[in-house]
């Protein structure tokens, strides 16, 4: 481990990292050069065998993904960058595009070389106006300098880049939400099947990738798929469904630390490791009671569960919904549980869509039973009436088109199961914790 | 002549060429309307699916999905500051932090200042959580926010 060396944020913090120029003398765009001396199918098959899975969230194999557009297909095809980083806690994609542009542009051309598409839209998140302006003018450059454009260096390959903002909604970081936002409608995600590789973007075969995952397919170009397997955790021999966690993966770490920041580690550290060897240690002197292993819709790991190692297998291991975007969040021992799972519960229950009743339903009544116990009106049986609701909500259960309700859900299952003495005693010594401050945000 | 000015429609116009259907132009039509007006009015509404070719209720459907679009009812000020509201900022102080900039401001969130130039909000996460706690003012985030620093950064607006 001593020896790694980041290579997703090497250039990161450097003087005019943005510009095209500083990227091509840091080798850049030899990748893509490489890719089209290739066939499409041997750079497919290159992302394939790196065990490259996808970074926003889900860990699917990309290459697996791509190879699931029809054959032999007369296009268009898309490929749609998922660029609304919006799960709480998660920043490692406005790093790479505020500072690093061209890496994730980079991937983003071999990754259209290899599926066969000749249009890319980023969903951009609308807060992340310096990404959008740093991404913007990245290809604009690109545009001018022919690495995009028809015909790209005489291949015979054409690629055009559009940037596209939202409008500040969660659900548009699912796939199909994503989609139905970018036709111009409301962010409703669709019923699967039929996958977005079968008929997604304006109904033609689509791909949708993370950010993240873009900067990995423009390493594995330049460095190999062995490269990249030769770091991270393999496949969990008493899991014949786990594909391993191979490579580089970007750590995001706030909360209660003294540094909080994003940093770059081969996948399996801990959050022990993150807290005490990058984070600063716990803030104030303090413990840590919980921590948020990647986004709030994971879950909690508990003060006992921290050596737990966030590859996309752990947590799962410690009943958390999975790795997501390992995006940790540290909980000191000077907060109320019931506090934080709070703060879940509105996040939820403002950001459900609305299409599926028992997410709509379910995040507003988990939100109001919440609000309820913290002003201290809260009953034993709330805790047994939360759980009902969250047990009932999501494609886990089967009673919702996306997977935001089993996230929205999560927190609460896990909350109240690892930390039900303190919701028990909150609710008996008759505990009070709503701050003025609430009284701004009832409304919504 | 109607309330989109000519500037405005060929900017909308502009986006055409990137999308295989004008549908596809909403959400960027909304943005280049409501940053130029500070709101997106009924009659915008018609003119926008107008050029798209769409019902004006398509695009209003869309609109109101989106609470970030605002009506004639609720119309923006010169700039737009948002607080995050969300887990890491919570842990910092983000929700004391509201608190304090509505106070200064006399208004609630989604309300405007008396002089028209700041609309405050809160906002769920703005994936700046490793300077929490953070506000967006418009589109540009601002990092490790103290009381003092948020009044001196209204100060400016």
């Amino acid at each position: 481990m001593s020896t790694f060396e980041p290579t997703l944020l090497a250039r990161i913090n450097k003087p005019d990292s943005q510009s095209l120029d500083t990227y091509r003398r840091d080798g850049g765009y030899e990748g893509f050069k490489k890719a089209l001396g290739m066939a499409p199918v041997d750079v497919i098959n290159l992302v394939k065998d790196s065990g490259l899975r996808g970074r926003g969230g889900a860990g699917f194999p990309t290459g697996l993904k791509w190879t699931f557009l029809p054959k032999d297909h007369p296009g268009p095809i898309y490929l749609a960058i998922n660029g609304d980083e919006s799960e709480p806690a998660t920043f490692n994609n406005r790093i790479l595009m505020e500072q690093d542009p061209h890496q994730v542009l980079e991937g983003i051309a071999i990754s259209c070389y290899a599926i066969k598409s000749k249009k890319a839209y980023i969903y951009l998140r609308y807060e992340y106006g310096r990404s959008y302006r740093a991404l913007k003018k990245a290809i604009e450059e690109c545009y001018a300098a022919g690495l995009f454009g028809q015909n790209i260096h005489g291949s015979g390959f054409d690629l055009d880049v559009v940037l596209h903002r939202g409008a500040a909604a969660y659900i548009c970081g699912e796939e199909t939400g994503l989609i139905e936002s970018l036709e111009g409608k409301r962010a409703w995600p669709r019923i699967k099947p039929p996958f977005p590789a079968i008929e997604g973007l304006f109904r033609k075969p689509t791909i949708v990738n993370n950010i993240e995952t873009m900067a990995c397919v423009k390493q594995i170009l330049d460095r190999g798929a062995e490269w990249f397997k030769s770091m991270g955790v393999p496949p969990d021999p008493n899991n014949p469904r786990d594909a391993g966690s191979y490579g580089p993966k970007l750590y995001c770490i706030s909360g209660h630390v003294n540094k909080p920041g994003c940093v770059e580690l081969p996948m399996g550290i801990t959050a022990r490791q993150l807290i005490d060897e990058h984070g600063g240690g716990v803030w104030k002197g303090r413990k840590a009671k919980a921590v948020v292993p990647g986004g709030i819709s994971m879950g909690f790991l508990s003060a006992s569960e921290l050596d737990t190692p966030l590859d996309f297998n752990g947590p799962g291991k410690v009943g958390c919904l999975g790795l997501g975007t390992a995006a940790i969040t540290v909980i000191d021992d000077h907060t109320s549980m019931v506090d934080v799972l709070f703060n879940c519960a509105r996040f939820f229950a403002h950001e459900s869509c609305g299409q599926c009743t028992p997410c709509r339903e379910g995040t507003a009544w988990m939100h109001k039973i919440l609000a309820r116990i913290r002003m201290g009106e809260g009953q034993s049986r709330d805790l047994d009436l939360l759980t009902e609701v969250a047990s009932s909500m999501g494609i886990i259960p089967g009673t919702t088109i996306c997977g935001l309700s089993d996230g929205a859900a999560w927190p609460i299952k896990n909350a109240i199961k690892k930390f039900r003495s303190e919701f028990e005693e909150y609710i008996q010594t008759g505990l009070k914790t709503v701050k003025p401050s609430d009284a701004l945000m009832e409304v919504h | 002549m109607g309330v989109l000015s000519e500037e405005l429609r060929d900017q909308i116009r502009a986006q055409f060429p990137n999308y295989p259907n004008k549908r596809a132009v909403v959400l960027p039509a909304l943005h280049l309307v409501q940053d130029a007006q500070r709101h997106v009015s009924i009659e915008a509404v018609r003119e926008i699916a107008e050029l798209l070719e769409l019902h004006p209720s398509e695009v209003h459907d869309t609109m109101t999905f989106y609470q970030f679009f605002k009506d004639e009812k609720h119309k923006l000020g010169k700039h737009r500051v948002w607080v995050c509201r969300s887990i890491s900022c919570m842990l910092r102080g983000g929700e004391e932090l509201l608190q304090h900039m509505c106070e200064k401001l006399h208004v609630h969130p989604g309300q405007t200042s008396a002089d028209g130039k700041v609309t405050m909000e809160f906002a769920e996460c703005l994936g700046a959580c490793d300077g929490a706690p953070c506000i967006l003012v418009d589109d540009e985030a601002h990092m490790n926010i103290t009381p003092e620093k948020a009044d001196e950064l209204l100060k400016s607006l």
